[in-house]
């Protein structure tokens, strides 16, 4: 959960009668939603489509704005040509699930990680001093500082690559988890402890559900987190990868290729952003009707 | 349920009791609190707000300790919270990703009882409140008195000695409220457990109650032990009858009495600081 969304949650409580079973949508009102939705849906296109066609109008008339010149950017058009060289290469794959093992690899032991230490942390104050100022150092130090040092420390390379992409996702999901913990409403835990709930039961009936929608969202933004180190970590890579096909391009001055590079992780970040998000969704249903109700 | 001897189980012991609260500065919340209270009776607690109402009833269910004194149930020194003294908060504490079903039968979950037992007998408890078509919805999908039944039938579950109640109708409105004081009578009547209630409704109290006590401003003290000797069951128009205006009056006053010298004792603190600040 965002904190904006909290607090327009916790403005909303006070604003609203307490929370009232659910009226079924008549025929009429479902039907006019899924317009609105289909509408919400062809504005997202229409501006993505926008977005596209004034790049390419900027980059054909070398649009130079002074401080921001078109010149040399690649028009969408010879992007395009890019990506299908890119289709048609037999490397696609190779690039393709190197990424994808580097940066899932990285992110899963992250995501291990980052939840056990979160969980930790959040329910104990002595723990907290121990643990989270060395995190707290380690955390603004950006990833490319890392890679010599990440070389060596690690007997391979691509154990190295994975370690960056670890970094990108670890605090996100730490901190996210340390924040849902501790902003768990302690009178569940006391209820709980009043029901017969023993330690170990705190944990697993209160405070991991409890903390799970904030850690949901620390995973989202560590998977996106992930992929945005990718390029810095397949620096070191030496033949294969999204990361290292864009470093590449740009050592070679094939611009085109450097767009598609970026493109590529981006579409694969969206994708496995929201696939985090969706598996969350699925995780907690009583967090949409929550959000919906309060 | 046990019993000791000819006695009900749910007794509870206080004795000279003080608890300080951690702070700033180690600070006295209630003080000198002594009292038996015997099992399956119903006891309410009024006094001025901030005088350490829940302060106490947090000492009973075992959250807190207290700094000093005797705080006994059944025999037993109370040494943290348990299954056999069950609370029940203003606000529901009811878990958001449990339905309703689970959320009562969370508490047989706890002592290990199987799936399929346990839900049986949670959907008894919420049928006991009025909400057996309930059972699948969320507690975000419930109305403010929905959930503190299905948190009654939680509690109630577990059959404890003791049920705690801090403020429980407190957020609903008056109807609600009156509903929800006729079905607690009827459980309490039922199952027999001793109930400690917190309110600051004179008439709830009274309604409740067999025995009625008020505290002075802090640090709380007993100020005074009000035997509620009026017949059960109790109509609903109890209120207007001579006994009942007769005990009220006089909670009233002892209440009213304390308000104002809390209020006295802070305008002398303050004045006391005044010359500090000039
Ligand atoms: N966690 C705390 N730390 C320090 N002081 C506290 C804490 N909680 C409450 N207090 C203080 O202890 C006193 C007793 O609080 P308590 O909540 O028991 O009062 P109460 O009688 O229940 O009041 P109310 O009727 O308003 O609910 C109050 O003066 C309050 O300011
Ligand atoms: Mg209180």
């Amino acid at each position: 959960m965002s904190a904006s969304s909290i607090a327009l949650s916790a403005a909303s409580t006070t604003a609203t009668p307490p929370a009232v079973p659910e009226i079924p949508a008549t025929g009429l009102v479902t039907k006019w939603r899924a317009a609105l939705r289909l509408d919400r849906v062809a504005l997202r296109v229409l501006a993505l489509i926008l977005c596209v066609a004034l790049w390419q109008a900027a980059s054909v008339h070398h649009l130079d704005l002074g401080v921001l010149t078109f010149r040399f950017v690649p028009a969408p058009t010879e992007v395009a040509a890019a990506a299908w060289a890119l289709f048609q290469s037999p490397k696609l794959s190779a690039h393709v699930t190197n990424s994808l093992i580097r940066v899932f690899a990285g992110f899963g032991v992250a995501a291990l990680l980052g939840i056990a230490l979160g969980l930790v942390i959040g329910r104990s104050r002595r723990l907290e001093d121990a643990l989270l100022p060395p995190l707290e150092v380690l955390r603004p130090i950006p990833g490319v500082a890392w890679i010599p040092l990440a070389i060596l420390m690690f007997p391979s390379s691509e154990l190295s690559m994975i370690f960056i992409t670890f970094m990108g996702a670890l605090f996100p999901v730490l901190l996210n988890t340390i924040h849902g913990v501790e902003a768990i409403d302690r009178r569940l835990v006391a209820s709980s402890r009043s029901l017969g709930a023993g330690r170990w039961s705190v944990f697993a009936e209160v405070v991991l559900p409890g903390a799970l929608p904030s850690i949901v969202t620390g995973l989202a933004i560590g998977m996106g987190t992930s992929w945005f180190c990718l390029v810095t970590a397949e620096m070191i890579a030496g033949q294969y990868g999204i990361g290292y096909y864009t470093w590449e391009s740009y050592t070679l001055q094939n611009y085109a290729d450097i767009v598609v590079g970026m493109l590529f992780i981006g579409a694969f970040g969206m994708a496995s952003s929201g696939l985090i998000k969706l598996v969350g969704r699925l995780l907690m249903p009583w967090h949409r009707i929550q959000e919906r109700h309060t | 349920m046990t019993t000791f001897g000819t006695q009900k189980a749910g007794r509870i012991e206080l004795r000279d009791i003080a608890i300080h609260l951690p702070g700033k500065q180690r600070f006295e919340a209630v003080r000198n609190i002594g009292t038996t209270i015997a099992g399956g009776e119903f006891v309410s607690i009024i006094g001025p707000s901030g005088c350490g109402k829940s302060t106490l009833l947090n000492a009973v269910a075992g959250y807190l300790k207290p700094s000093s004194g005797r705080l006994h149930v059944d025999g037993e020194a109370v040494s943290g919270p348990g299954s056999d003294r069950g609370m029940v908060f203003q606000h529901h504490s009811l878990l958001p990703w449990r339905t309703a079903l689970d959320n009562v039968a969370f508490g047989l979950k706890m002592s290990g009882v199987g799936r399929r037992e346990r839900r049986a007998r949670a959907e008894e408890f919420l049928r006991l409140v009025g909400l057996a078509e309930f059972s699948d919805r969320y507690p975000a999908q419930l109305s403010g008195g929905m959930q503190q039944r299905v948190e009654i039938a939680r509690v109630l579950i577990n059959n404890p000695r003791v049920v705690l109640m801090d403020e429980p109708f407190g957020a609903l409105d008056a109807q609600t409220r009156e509903r929800m004081q006729q079905l607690l009578l009827e459980i309490w009547g039922r199952l027999q457990p001793t109930v400690l209630f917190v309110t600051h409704d004179i008439d709830e109290a009274l309604v409740l109650s067999d025995r009625v006590l008020v505290m002075t401003h802090r640090p709380g003290r007993i100020r005074e032990e009000i035997l509620v000797d009026l017949r059960r069951p109790r109509p609903e128009d109890i209120t207007v009858s001579p006994d009942f205006i007769a005990l009220k009056k006089r909670c009233l006053a002892l209440v009213q009495d304390e308000v104002r010298q809390s209020l006295v004792g802070g305008l002398e603190a303050a004045r006391i600081e005044l010359p500090v600040e000039a």
